[in-house]
């Protein structure tokens, strides 16, 4: 089954009287449970690409399906009811809310989706754990080092059993080791939860983990595999 | 969570919040205080237009109030006193007086004035007159020559205690009639304009030197309660025939009092409103900066899908307690500063010259009413409010893209 499926999907910019076609006929279709990246260099597309997939922004032509949903067709306030249900997002950096604590931050989604607040709490406690923070659930963000502000973030993410994640170069800020351990903790989770992983990247290392690698440039898709592992 | 968010959020620039709340404190405040200061300004405007030989109500001859002659007396004082007796209620007082325009003269100086002649007994309960000596002595009852006048009219006439004073005025034949005082007190009043105005004599002196045998030009009363005074002057009406008396209450004697006293509450209203227009501005322009620092946040919430009216809600959340907080210490400072002022009032003797035309005092006690509290915690809680939404919106207005961008 798939969770998204992209077909002749077109955005262009309009940069100083300059066209700028981020994504030129990108057609893409993406398996539940999948883990995987989407690689280019800078300005090849990626954040474009997951920001239309996650309703952020909308595309200019071609057709974007989620989780059976027709992006096109929704208006701003379903696309918000959307993400908060069915899209988890991981940014490259600045995720958390500054004044609360990584227990809050992760309560804070399921707050906005009305889960009780005691289910909330354990919930988060859970899910803090499985990403290896089981030690952190009150300090804030600027109290945690940037890997474990990763992992808060990605706690969220998953936390009310989104049909994606998308992370838009989530280990871009972070030192190699410290961004393994997190691609490492990510994969953890994407076979424990069968959550489906869509994350850009424009490093090697971090390409070496995703399950399917679809590389970008200039808008177009150029390469699709599937490694086996 | 909401008001956890909120909260943290306000202690995040802690700078920007005392800005804001310093606004909305000296607000409060001002509106508090300045505002118990008006209503003191008009209550003692009051006060004085009713101890200034007015009382709560007065009854004439038919025709006084237009004609204030010699020939519109109460020739009948008796049928008078007893529609009283039987209209007042018990604790309520009054006093008969001769009230008529004369010429105040001595050697070097002359000038008009109205010759009151009291019933000195009754007349200290009643009106200012009684505690307001401030040399000599107050009027002897069978005072038969002595004249009691203000402070000014005495520096005005250069004359002093002891001295005499010849007072002049047409008397019920029709006849100049003219008779020689001596000053035995000396009073003081609120205002300069009393203190020229008025000279005291003793009933039977007044009667006699005008020829009005028991005849007095009114009676003044007063009630122990405000309240009273409409259904005390209808029994009055009701009891002496109409075509004889006038009745009149202290609202219809005093009209510019009373006309003062309806523009009050539109001026206080008015202040408030421009007091929190100022206030206004701080506020928009402190929360907005707020909310541009923090665009990055408010597209990370809406990324998180935060509804566009969620985001007003946390932006208000956050200005609700920063009223909130100014308006406790704000008002706790408008009650502090009128604690402060109630004892002794504020002495504005400086300035008295010229606010006597409006009968203001030279010394105002501050005095707080609820409503105006209540008003003034209104306006600025609910205003408040309403000028965050532009902020709010704004907030819930920045796309996930752009503001994600936004660095
Ligand atoms: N808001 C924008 N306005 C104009 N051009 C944009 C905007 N966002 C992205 N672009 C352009 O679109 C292209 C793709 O950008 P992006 O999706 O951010 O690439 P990547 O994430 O792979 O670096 C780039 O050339 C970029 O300059
Ligand atoms: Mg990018």
């Amino acid at each position: 089954m798939n969770i998204v499926e992209c077909t002749n999907v077109k955005k262009i910019y309009q940069q100083d009287k300059l066209e700028v076609r981020a994504l030129n006929d990108v057609s893409l279709s993406i398996k539940k449970g999948d883990f995987i990246a989407i690689a280019g260099p800078s300005g090849s597309g990626k954040t474009t690409l997951l920001n239309i997939i996650g309703g952020l922004d909308v595309a200019d032509s071609g057709r974007v399906l989620v989780d059976g949903n027709v992006l096109s067709t929704m208006s701003q306030t379903e696309l918000a009811t959307l993400r908060l249900r069915k899209v988890g997002f991981v940014f490259q950096a600045y995720n958390l809310i500054l004044v609360l604590s990584a227990l809050e931050n992760v309560e804070f989604v399921m707050l906005l989706q009305g889960v009780p607040s005691s289910e909330r709490r354990e919930r988060a406690k859970a899910i803090l754990d499985d990403v290896g923070l089981s030690d952190m659930y009150d300090r804030r963000p600027a109290e945690l080092s940037g890997g474990q502000q990763q992992r808060v973030a990605v706690a969220r993410a998953i936390v009310s059993n989104p049909s994606i994640v998308l992370a838009d170069e989530p280990t871009a800020n972070l030192d190699s080791k410290t961004g393994a351990s997190l691609l490492e903790m990510m994969e953890h989770m994407n076979e424990k939860k069968h959550v489906t992983f869509i994350f850009s990247t424009h490093d090697k290392m971090v390409m070496n983990y995703a399950h399917r690698l679809v590389s970008l440039r200039d808008g177009q898709v150029v390469d699709d595999q599937v490694h086996e592992r | 969570m909401y008001f956890r968010l909120g909260w943290r959020n306000i202690w995040r620039n802690p700078r920007r919040t005392l800005v804001i709340m310093t606004a909305v404190i000296i607000g409060v405040w001002s509106m508090i205080f300045l505002g118990s200061l008006m209503r003191g300004i008009a209550d003692q405007m009051v006060r004085n237009g009713i101890a200034t030989l007015t009382g709560h109500i007065q009854v004439h001859h038919n025709g006084y109030r237009n004609d204030p002659v010699i020939e519109n007396s109460m020739t009948d004082p008796e049928a008078v006193e007893t529609a009283l007796k039987r209209s007042l209620p018990p604790d309520s007082r009054w006093s008969s007086r001769v009230r008529v325009n004369a010429i105040a003269s001595n050697a070097r100086h002359s000038s008009g004035v109205t010759l009151v002649g009291i019933d000195p007994q009754r007349e200290t309960k009643i009106s200012f007159i009684g505690g307001a000596v401030i040399q000599g002595r107050y009027m002897n009852p069978d005072s038969r020559n002595g004249i009691v006048v203000g402070k000014a009219l005495v520096d005005k006439f250069k004359t002093k205690l002891g001295r005499k004073l010849v007072l002049m005025s047409r008397d019920t034949d029709g006849e100049i009639a003219s008779r020689a005082f001596r000053i035995v007190g000396i009073f003081n009043a609120e205002t300069e304009a009393t203190e020229k105005r008025f000279v005291f004599v003793t009933l039977p002196a007044a009667q006699q030197m005008l020829k009005l045998e028991k005849g007095i030009s009114e009676v003044s009363v007063t009630l122990s309660s405000q309240q009273e005074v409409h259904q005390v002057a209808h029994d009055l009406r009701a009891g002496l025939p109409s075509d004889k008396y006038e009745i009149h209450t202290w609202q219809e004697l005093l009209p510019l009092v009373t006309a003062v006293l309806k523009m009050y509450d539109g001026f206080i209203y008015l202040w408030f409103l421009v007091v929190f227009i100022a206030m206004g501005f701080g506020i928009v322009n402190t929360i907005l900066m707020a909310v541009f620092e923090r665009i990055r946040e408010f597209g990370l919430l809406n990324a998180l899908g935060m509804k566009p009216g969620w985001i007003i809600r946390e932006v208000l959340t956050e200005s609700f307690f920063l009223l909130i907080l100014g308006m406790l210490i704000g008002n706790s400072l408008g009650f502090l500063s009128f604690f402060a002022l109630s004892g002794n009032g504020i002495d504005l003797s400086s300035l008295a010259a010229g606010m006597e035309y409006f009968g203001m005092s030279r010394v105002i006690y501050p005095i707080i009413q609820g409503k105006d509290v209540v008003m003034a915690n209104l306006v600025v809680f609910i205003l408040g409010l309403v000028v965050s939404l532009y902020p709010a919106v704004k907030a819930a207005r920045f796309t996930p893209v752009e503001a994600l961008a936004h660095t």
